[in-house]
């Protein structure tokens, strides 16, 4: 039963826009697959304790880097996306290689990562020449509007099921990472460095690895979140702001469980939608307050998250069906 | 800041002419160390928080937020003579820094320091938002213009002189607090070993309750100094928060001296990097500096590890 369980889900999720056409309900849809995916990217390495604060930065990079390479260069996302994910791997490295090389760990390597998501919003603030600022930018729209080689679908249908595929990807990665010797290697790491390193394990390279894997995962889930809006400004895809609602959506969600970032990014959106539909405009800053509150109340009094604590709850009580 | 001086032209500027140096840079130069001053004091305070309790306040430059606005609602709108509002706004602010050690930072103390560091960070996103709710997304300011200092054919603005000299006069009062009371000797001495103290008698509840309301009080009164220089809206905490934290980081977290050194070399650099491009690039030519930094001197950076 529980083994087929994920089989008749997936089935059942791609069989949703064929059976259900409502665009709204699918636009929502669609927003929490891709936020998922970047929630999803963010927890595959701060399960392990790296509590990145810069994948706000990373998600920018790979939206920036997609479009910029359309508009400018008439680079297809086919190539700019891959082009994106370089980038943002590349910078992960830059500024991730010295901390791990130098053991900054905990609160340094967070207040890093934390600078350096700032600091992309202020590259792309400044280079509001070609960039667009603080006002935002579109990629062109190809000629017909639908087009494979621009990556550009007017259909949402199509959009969910990319999204849903993306975000299947991402669900899988996560559960290779959680079945391969790197998934130890890092848990030894989170436990006890010298320790790791007296074992064998090579400290700077597996954290280096995993630390790119999940930003290149963030660039590609900002490329794909640029291509479905055809809109991006600074606020919405990097900075500080964002990178903080990757971790309270995984920390809401549940940090050490496959669907927990899922779960958060399920919970999160829809309080927003609720209360922008409910509220207005009025509602501004509303949905954030919301956020901060829970966040803090999530952490002090139920750190494994929802779906974490429930499943605990689960194993405790006895109630396994398998 | 830059910008507007450099819009005024060479010539108003008088015909003097220093010779050696370019008279924009050489403003540029002194405008660096008066940021300097500032910066110094907002990495003073995250240094106190993290030496004493080992807790990093995210949400640190939202404090400040909050204090511009209040100096903007005592001075522009109820009026009250800016000295006053001053120390209420200091004062104001240091009970933030004890309600957010109390409601959100006690009940932590035990849990794992990435917690900590998250649970302020909800704080960031809760004051935001609060502001925004209630002040709206406006700019605002005091509607306060200090005029302007001209030497030299240089201009420097009196409400940066006056931050620079109240942040140092900060700067020595809490030094003079933390090597001259008895207060501040347990403090010290909590910084340096959190197990051993509370055995010598130290009551190290009271000692971050005070450090918080410490840290706080700073925030306030960078607040009140920010406030004469820049507008203030909901995001503002968001320009200078990233920079204080890489001030602390590369002074070594905790580390006075580090700190005070860090904040003048990054202050020089967003203040002559602002002078050629823009204000942004300022910052992006500080973190650059920074990976740098970190890749040559590492030791330099971590004196204390965790």
């Amino acid at each position: 039963m529980t083994r087929s369980l994920p089989w008749i889900g997936g089935v059942a999720l791609v069989a949703l826009p064929f059976v259900y056409r409502s665009p709204y309900p699918l636009h929502i849809l669609i927003i929490i697959l891709i936020w998922s995916f970047a929630y999803t990217s963010w927890s595959v390495m701060g399960r392990f304790g790296l509590v990145s604060l810069g994948h706000g930065g990373f998600m920018g990079i790979g939206a920036y880097v997609t479009a910029l390479a359309w508009n400018y260069g008439h680079v297809s996302p086919w190539i700019g996306i891959p082009l994106a994910l370089l980038a943002g791997g590349g910078l992960a490295a830059l500024v991730a290689y010295p901390c791990f090389r130098f053991r900054i760990t905990g609160h340094y390597f967070a207040l890093v990562t934390l600078a350096l998501s700032g600091i992309v919003l202020q590259v792309i603030t400044a280079t509001r020449d070609y960039t667009g600022g603080s006002l935002g930018y579109t990629p062109e729209r190809y000629r017909g509007g639908s087009s494979l080689w621009a990556l550009q679908f007017s259909e949402k249908k199509t959009w969910y099921l990319i999204a849903l595929a993306v975000w299947a990807v991402g669900l899988y990665v996560w559960h290779r990472v959680d079945r391969s010797m790197l998934r130890y290697a890092l848990e030894a790491i989170s436990e006890d460095e010298d320790a790791a390193a007296a074992t064998g394990v090579h400290v700077t390279a597996e954290k280096l690895k995993i630390t790119v894997l999940s930003a290149a995962m963030t660039a590609l889930a900002g490329a794909l979140y640029c291509q479905y809006q055809m809109f991006i400004s600074p606020d919405t895809v990097s900075g500080i702001s964002v990178s903080l609602q990757m971790v309270f959506a995984v920390v809401v969600g549940g940090i050490y469980v496959s669907l927990g970032p899922t779960i958060g990014a399920v919970i999160t959106i829809l309080m927003a939608e609720v209360l922008r539909i409910s509220f207005g405009t009025r509602a501004v800053g509303w949905d954030n307050l919301v956020y901060g509150v829970l966040l803090v109340l999530f952490i002090v009094f139920l750190p494994r998250g929802i779906l974490g604590s429930l499943l605990n709850l689960r194993r405790r009580v006895g109630w396994t069906s398998s | 800041m830059t910008a507007s001086a450099k819009r005024i032209s060479e010539s108003e500027r008088g015909g003097h002419d220093l010779g050696i140096f370019d008279v924009f840079l050489l403003e540029a130069l002194i405008n660096g160390i008066l940021l300097g001053g500032v910066l110094a004091l907002l990495s003073l305070g995250l240094n106190l928080i993290f030496g004493v309790i080992d807790v990093v306040w995210i949400c640190y430059a939202e404090l400040i937020m909050l204090g511009m606005y209040g100096m903007y609602f005592l001075y522009t709108i109820y009026h009250a003579p800016i000295w006053v509002a001053a120390v209420i706004c200091i004062l104001g602010v240091g009970v933030l820094g004890v309600m957010l050690h109390v409601l959100v930072i006690a009940p932590l103390l035990g849990a794992a320091p990435i917690n900590q560091l998250l649970a302020t960070g909800g704080v960031l996103f809760f004051l935001q938002s609060a502001a925004t709710v209630l002040f709206g997304i406006e700019f605002k300011n005091l509607g306060l213009r200090l005029p302007v200092l001209k030497v030299w054919g240089m201009f420097v603005s009196y409400s940066r002189l006056l931050a620079f000299a109240a942040a140092l006069i900060g700067i020595v009062l809490v030094y003079l607090l933390l090597t001259r009371t008895y207060t501040g000797t347990a403090i010290r001495a909590i910084a340096q070993d959190r197990q051993i103290m509370p055995l010598m008698g130290v009551d190290s509840r009271r000692i971050y309750l005070i450090t918080s309301g410490l840290g706080g009080a700073l925030a306030g009164l960078a607040a009140c100094l920010l406030v004469l220089q820049y507008d203030v809206h909901p995001f503002v905490g968001l320009s200078f928060g990233p920079i204080t934290f890489l001030i602390c980081v590369l002074g070594s977290l905790g580390n006075f001296v580090g700190g005070f050194a860090a904040a003048f070399v990054f202050a020089e650099i967003i203040s002559v990097g602002g002078l050629y491009l823009d204000l942004e690039w300022g910052y992006v030519f500080a973190f650059a500096f920074f990976i740098v930094m970190m890749f040559v001197r590492p030791e330099g950076l971590m004196v204390r590890r965790s």
